[in-house]
């Protein structure tokens, strides 16, 4: 008769319990459940309608709540043109949506100004806010900004969510460990 | 009444007012003086049926006296007819508003003041519409550059001159075609 001997994994929670970094977990969470606000001011905006209807489906990629509410939002599609009028009107949301949170600029217009070098138009999104992808295009197919919300998705895996979020911890830490 | 016989009746009804006839198409053009604008509007409102102002559109004739020159396009719902009334006007001279007349002038004339900083006397809300309140430039004037120039107001808004550098359009002044005026700014490669 085969000895049978208690390992230490052989407990009754065995197979609930997941070890990783605490940053692998927290941007696993974050980046398969981004709330994006629909920043629309042109065409593109038709394009992320589109991305968020059921032949493209947004919703495979955990991105398909999108809120009217900068409050509720982590991502901000920036889709269109944006006019020095609508400007500071875009960065005021932008700074009203909570922490921790990413800019897509999709589309030429609101990667450079595109085709508008006028004196009307913002030449880019980027002279106010940090652009975290940019999507080219005119406008861009809804697989293009598929593909950009993905690589916003690598980018969010390979942060440091948690010594961003509590640095007077880990300093802490350093001195105790120290 | 056709329309042949409605534009006679204007004729009739304040001929030494209307100068320089042109006809194109079919769509009559006068020229006014900006002193017979109103009495002509209404007579063109409540006498010739010309219930429809369709447009007001202004140019700028740069380096000519006077500079400037306004476009009235009015139109007969009931007998389908175009009359075009065109008046000069010099920089510091004031227009009239058709505002209480056609009140789809309001925003017309608000356009025309945003851009070309032509100002309506008697306009009940002369307000930019375009851009906002306080940009300190009117950006369809021939001196204004297509790039913009740098402003600033806090909390507002601000303009950047944009890159244009030398392309995709540069506009030279001639009498040739577009073509020609308009070269597309081209890596030398494609030429």
């Amino acid at each position: 008769m085969a000895e049978q001997r208690a390992t230490a994994y052989d407990s009754k929670i065995e197979g609930n319990v997941i070890f990783t970094r605490l940053d692998a977990a927290f941007n696993w969470i974050r980046k398969n459940s981004l709330w994006p606000m629909p920043m629309g001011l042109a065409c593109c905006a038709i394009e992320l309608m589109a991305t968020a209807a059921s032949r493209f489906d947004i919703a495979r990629f955990g991105a398909e709540v999108m809120r009217f509410s900068p409050r509720q939002c982590d991502v901000m599609i920036v889709a269109g043109t944006v006019t020095y009028k609508m400007a500071l009107a875009v960065k005021r949301i932008y700074e009203q949506m909570p922490e921790p949170k990413w800019v897509i600029a999709m589309g030429a217009c609101a990667s450079t100004g595109g085709m508008y070098r006028s004196y009307a138009v913002l030449q880019g999104i980027d002279q106010l806010l940090p652009v975290d992808v940019y999507i080219s295009g005119c406008p861009p197919r809804p697989e293009a900004l598929l593909a950009g919300l993905m690589k916003l998705q690598e980018k969010i895996s390979r942060e440091k969510s948690f010594a961003a979020q509590k640095p007077e911890l880990i300093s802490k830490l350093g001195e105790i460990t120290a | 009444m056709t329309s042949q016989e409605l534009l006679d009746s204007l004729r009739k009804l304040s001929g030494p007012k209307l100068q320089n006839k042109a006809e194109f198409r079919g769509e009559t053009t006068y020229t006014i003086s900006a002193n017979d604008l109103r009495e002509i509007a209404k007579l063109c409102r409540d006498d010739l049926s010309f219930d429809y102002l369709i447009d007001i559109t202004s140019i700028d004739h740069f380096g000519e006296k006077p500079r400037f020159e306004i476009v009235y396009e009015l139109y007969s719902m009931t007998i389908a007819v175009h009359l075009r009334l065109k008046l000069k006007v010099g920089e510091a001279e004031q227009v009239d508003t058709l505002s209480d007349i056609w009140p789809t002038a309001n925003w017309h004339e608000r356009e025309i003041y945003d851009m070309m900083g032509i100002k309506f006397k008697g306009h009940p809300d002369l307000r930019r519409i375009l851009m906002w309140d306080g940009y300190p430039f009117f950006p369809l004037r021939k001196e204004f550059p297509l790039e913009g120039l740098p402003s600033e107001m806090l909390d507002v808004a601000f303009t950047k001159s944009a890159p244009l550098e030398g392309g995709p359009f540069v506009t030279q002044p001639s009498t040739a075609i577009t073509k020609f005026r308009e070269p597309r700014a081209r890596p030398p490669r494609l030429m």
